[in-house]
């Protein structure tokens, strides 16, 4: 497999402007022979949509769920980056792009990150045009925050809810363009397998998740901007129904999947409360600017009220262990001592199987300083939605907090035009791998969606298109195509009719979920990844065997739906440990045990400065790898410490 | 924190397909920890039905957390269940009590047929967005943002109508089925901001003419919406539309003053 980043050359600042002149365009009366699909109706996907059917292109839009406002961008909380330096605080393109490079432990490809770094501007003024209503200050100008310890106030936010403001205003330029006539919307519908035909990307198999129907859609290209793959730990803060789906079926017909291994889990979530949890919620870091980390010296007190414990008698873990940054340590620092404190057996908070994952982040020092006043003001929200999960009240005892997986890095592999290893397929958002190296900065995901989908996509499609011209017909019942629908048919008659049927695919799931979590998160090493190894292959048999799924296809079947999603996961989970394995050096999201010092990560620059690009070989467990060195001119590595 | 198990006995609308009949059928759901939250309940009713070969109940969710708006059903008649300002996802279990009764039931309005049991069908609200709900601005043609000023109160009212998450319960829990609730905090958000006033009554006019083409009912002032709506969405975005169309009926931003479809 060749990997060709197609990176222009010279100046960074430059770079954009100057693949764009060398570009093929499509002239606007020619736009409308071309039909391209569009999986995905989030940030990236909504926007990349309403973008390209606003020039002129014929587009069918996909989501899995009943309407295309309902895309997990939607959750996000926090804010967006853009280096508009409206606080004059010294940002700049520059100094965002090094943050981005450098928060992504230098395992980006830095044209890409200072492209993104350059449409941070043109987002917000994209997204205000629309009327998304950000914060504003009382002069009416934007309002911005610090965010995920920058050092400049760069971020945009609107409440607590800027990914769902963000994501309206790509939703409503969808809207337009659906009234248009430009983009046709197919909700409910999921994608089960791309049709590749001549070596080229030539549309997708989708079930109408109403009435069961499978069929082909056939188009000039295909974008996939389906999100990521969070749940392949079954628990994450992702919606239930974010998958891996669409962009491992394209893996298994060629795209190469890039460092599948990279996740980010955020320190400050919720902790699970049983067996049954279903999901973990996301609580603002922010509140690690007042709270205080801890846990019992003594393990005989994990069960003592937390008010009960003397001061003398409770570990400030973070504070005592890096006295410079305290609570205020990067997120994989301040989860990996949650993970080790607990593993120590002083985690608190309720027992499920057998273990207690849970830290205190207190208040009660930030409100006898500020006042309860204060300190609802700055978190009343959060505290309430504390109080309606968790059934504490954080003003009068400790919130329990405990860190979840949040956002992977890892995605398909794609080269500076957002294109994959198969020619035709286009991966934008989180789905794919492009930007943030071993580690995501806050509030950088919503800024990448939107510049893949409103910026980049709308023209590097053209670009294709433009050096393509035009594509063989490809009918309906041509033997590709019958086989693409054959296959996905087949796969749903197996999954519904398994040998021995004993379990819903949850049960599966669940299990998959906990090797992943215990082996292939916070903390990795040699002996658990291969023990995982050894137990994924194991589990997907059994999930082939003892699926069990009731009712029909012909119908809406939601349990259906998650077997296939769980029978992919169960490849993916695979490859991320195959990749963990490989990666003999800790980065970003991604610490090796073998390889730290003093807790710091130990990267190796030496041997593995280069993007793990896998290859499907035909069979799960045995991919190739392929690398795609990086070089850093403008960012020159350095070693991180927080001590 | 402390925990109780609870016994409850449901009664969940059951419905194979829009055009069937749809009756109430009785599963118990036992050994409910009060952590849990109202749709784990649901799972775990599920996967037990599941393992006895049963047809689990349909329900729509995605988020779980409140925001994406997928999730909603009727509880004991209340729309999102018994707790103010809560969708039915982050409703927990500590709300009920042993031995509680629960009858589950989908939005019910002919603007939102039911697909099968508790799910329903809500592209009337996409509809009604298409109609008018956005404002016209060409990828990369906007200008500078901070050139227009928006006074802070302005964009804090807009935020507070925007915060709708599109869950429909506004329209479950009226007694004419109206969407208005809905229709307005999107007329309404926008019509706030400067750059919604191009379009801003040719938007209200077309909006609310695709709202009564959906075959939602009239606004009788009854406030059962805003006393259901998971966001707090106010009543007085309604007022507000109103007055909008009163406008439109005789003024117009693009020369017509017929609604577009
Ligand atoms: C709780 C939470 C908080 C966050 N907060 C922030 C923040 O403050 N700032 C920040 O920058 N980032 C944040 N992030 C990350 C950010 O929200 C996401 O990375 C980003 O929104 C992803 O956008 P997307 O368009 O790539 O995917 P998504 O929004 O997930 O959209 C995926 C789309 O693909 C569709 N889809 C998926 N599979 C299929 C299929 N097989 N067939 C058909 N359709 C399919 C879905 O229906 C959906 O429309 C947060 C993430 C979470 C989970
Ligand atoms: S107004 Fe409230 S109840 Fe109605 S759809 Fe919006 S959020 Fe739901
Ligand atoms: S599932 Fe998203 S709001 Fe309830």
């Amino acid at each position: 497999m060749q990997l060709r980043s197609n990176e222009p050359t010279g100046p960074i600042e430059h770079r954009w402007e100057k693949h764009k002149e060398s570009s093929k365009l499509v002239a606007p009366a020619n736009r409308r022979k071309y039909n391209i699909i569009v999986v995905g109706s989030g940030l990236a996907g909504g926007a990349a949509a309403a973008s390209l059917g606003e020039m002129g292109y014929n587009v069918k839009c996909f989501c899995y769920q009943d309407s295309p406002r309902r895309a997990h961008s939607i959750a996000a909380q926090g804010g967006i980056n853009a280096a508009k330096n409206y606080q004059n605080d010294g940002d700049s393109v520059f100094r965002l792009f090094y943050d981005t490079v450098k928060g992504g432990d230098f395992r980006s490809r830095e044209s890409n990150v200072y492209r993104l770094a350059q449409l941070s501007t043109n987002i917000i003024d994209q997204a205000v045009a629309q009327g998304v209503p950000f914060a504003r200050e009382y002069g009416g100008l934007l309002a911005n925050r610090s965010f995920g310890g920058a050092q400049v106030s760069r971020t945009f936010y609107a409440r607590g809810q800027t990914g769902q403001q963000l994501l309206l205003g790509a939703y409503q330029a969808l809207s337009r363009q659906i009234e248009a006539g430009k983009v046709e919307m197919m909700a409910r519908t999921e994608m089960l397998d791309l049709i590749v035909h001549d070596g080229r990307a030539r549309g997708i198999v989708t079930r109408c998740l109403k009435t069961g129907k499978v069929e082909p859609h056939i188009a000039d290209m295909v974008v996939l901007c389906t999100g990521g793959y969070g749940n392949v730990f079954y628990l994450s803060t992702n919606a239930k129904g974010c998958n891996c789906m669409a962009i491992w079926r394209a893996h298994r017909h060629g795209a190469a999947f890039a460092n599948p291994c990279y996740t980010q889990i955020h320190p400050t979530c919720i902790p699970q409360s049983g067996e049954y949890q279903s999901k973990l919620t996301l609580m603002s870091e922010s509140l690690r600017n007042d709270g205080r980390v801890w846990v019992p010296r003594n393990k005989e007190d994990v069960t003592k009220r937390p008010e009960d414990i003397p001061e003398k008698d409770r570990f400030y873990y973070l504070e005592e262990r890096y006295p410079a940054f305290g609570n205020l340590v990067p997120r994989d620092v301040a989860s990996r001592n949650a993970l080790y404190v607990t593993n120590e057996g002083l985690g608190v908070g309720l027992e499920v199987d057998g273990e207690r994952r849970g830290v205190y982040l207190d208040f009660s020092d930030a409100i006898k300083r500020l006042g309860e006043q204060t300190i609802r003001e700055r978190y009343g929200n959060l505290f309430e939605m504390y109080e309606r999960i968790a059934g504490d009240n954080p003003y009068k005892t400790p919130m329990r907090i405990y860190p979840a997986t949040h956002y992977t890095m890892g995605g398909l592999w794609v080269d500076y035009n957002l294109q994959t290893t198969i020619p035709g397929l286009f991966a934008g958002g989180e789905a794919n791998f492009s930007d943030h190296g071993a580690n995501r900065l806050g509030a950088s995901a919503l800024m990448q969606g939107l510049a893949d989908g409103y910026f980049v996509l709308p023209f590097t499609v053209g670009n294709y298109l433009g050096e393509v011209r035009t594509l063989p017909e490809l009918a309906e019942d041509h033997p590709d195509v019958k086989k693409a629908v054959g296959s996905v048919e087949e796969r749903i008659h197996k999954l519904m009719n398994a040998p021995d049927p004993k379990h819903a695919p949850e049960y599966f799931h669940r299990k998959l979920g906990r090797i992943i979590w215990s082996k292939c998160g916070m903390s990795r090493n040699k002996e658990g990844l291969e023990e995982a190894l050894r137990e994924i292959p194991k589990l997907r048999d059994r999930f082939w065997r003892e699926v069990k799924v009731v009712g029909s296809g012909a119908e809406l079947n939601q349990t259906l739906e998650r077997a296939g999603r769980v029978a992919d996961f169960l490849e993916l989970g695979e490859l991320m440990c195959i990749d963990a394995l490989q990666r003999e050096e800790s980065c970003g999201g991604h610490f090796r045990e073998e390889h730290e010092e003093n807790g710091e990560a130990l990267r190796d620059d030496e041997q593995f400065s280069y993007v793990s690009a896998w290859e499907w070989t035909g069979a799960a467990g045995e991919p190739r790898l392929n690398q795609e060195p990086l070089s850093f001119e403008y960012v020159k590595p350095s070693k991180r410490s927080y001590k | 924190m402390s925990e109780e198990l609870l016994n409850l006995t449901l009664h969940v609308w059951r419905q194979d397909g829009p055009s069937q009949p749809g009756r109430f059928e009785t599963h118990p759901a036992t050994g409910i920890s009060t952590h849990m939250s109202f749709l784990e309940m649901l799972d775990v009713v599920n996967e037990d039905l599941i393992e006895k070969g049963k047809s689990p109940i349909a329900f729509d969710y995605d988020c779980r957390e409140g925001i994406c708006g997928s999730c909603g059903m009727v509880v004991n008649g209340v729309a999102h269940g018994p707790q103010r300002l809560t969708t039915i996802c982050q409703l927990h279990m500590r709300q009920f009590n042993d031995g509680d009764e629960l009858w589950l039931e989908p939005w019910r309005a002919s603007g939102f047929p039911v697909v099968k049991d508790l799910v329903v069908d809500r592209s009337a609200f996409d509809r009604i967005v298409q109609a008018g709900g956005y404002i016209s601005i060409r990828t990369g043609s906007a200008t500078e943002a901070n050139e227009m000023p928006v006074a802070k109160a302005m964009a804090d009212q807009a935020m507070d109508a925007a915060e709708c998450i599109g869950c429909g319960a506004c329209v479950a829990a009226c007694p004419n089925a109206s969407a208005s609730l809905f229709t307005a905090a999107k007329i309404s958000h926008l019509s706030l901001l400067p750059q919604g006033q191009a379009e801003r009554l040719d938007r209200a006019r077309n909006m609310v003419a695709q709202m009564d083409a959906e075959g939602f009912g009239g606004c009788t002032n009854h406030g059962e919406c805003e006393a259901a709506c998971p966001k707090g969405v106010s009543l007085r975005w309604i007022a507000r539309m109103n007055r909008e169309v009163v406008r439109s009926a005789v003024k117009s931003d693009s020369g017509v003053k017929t609604a577009r479809r």
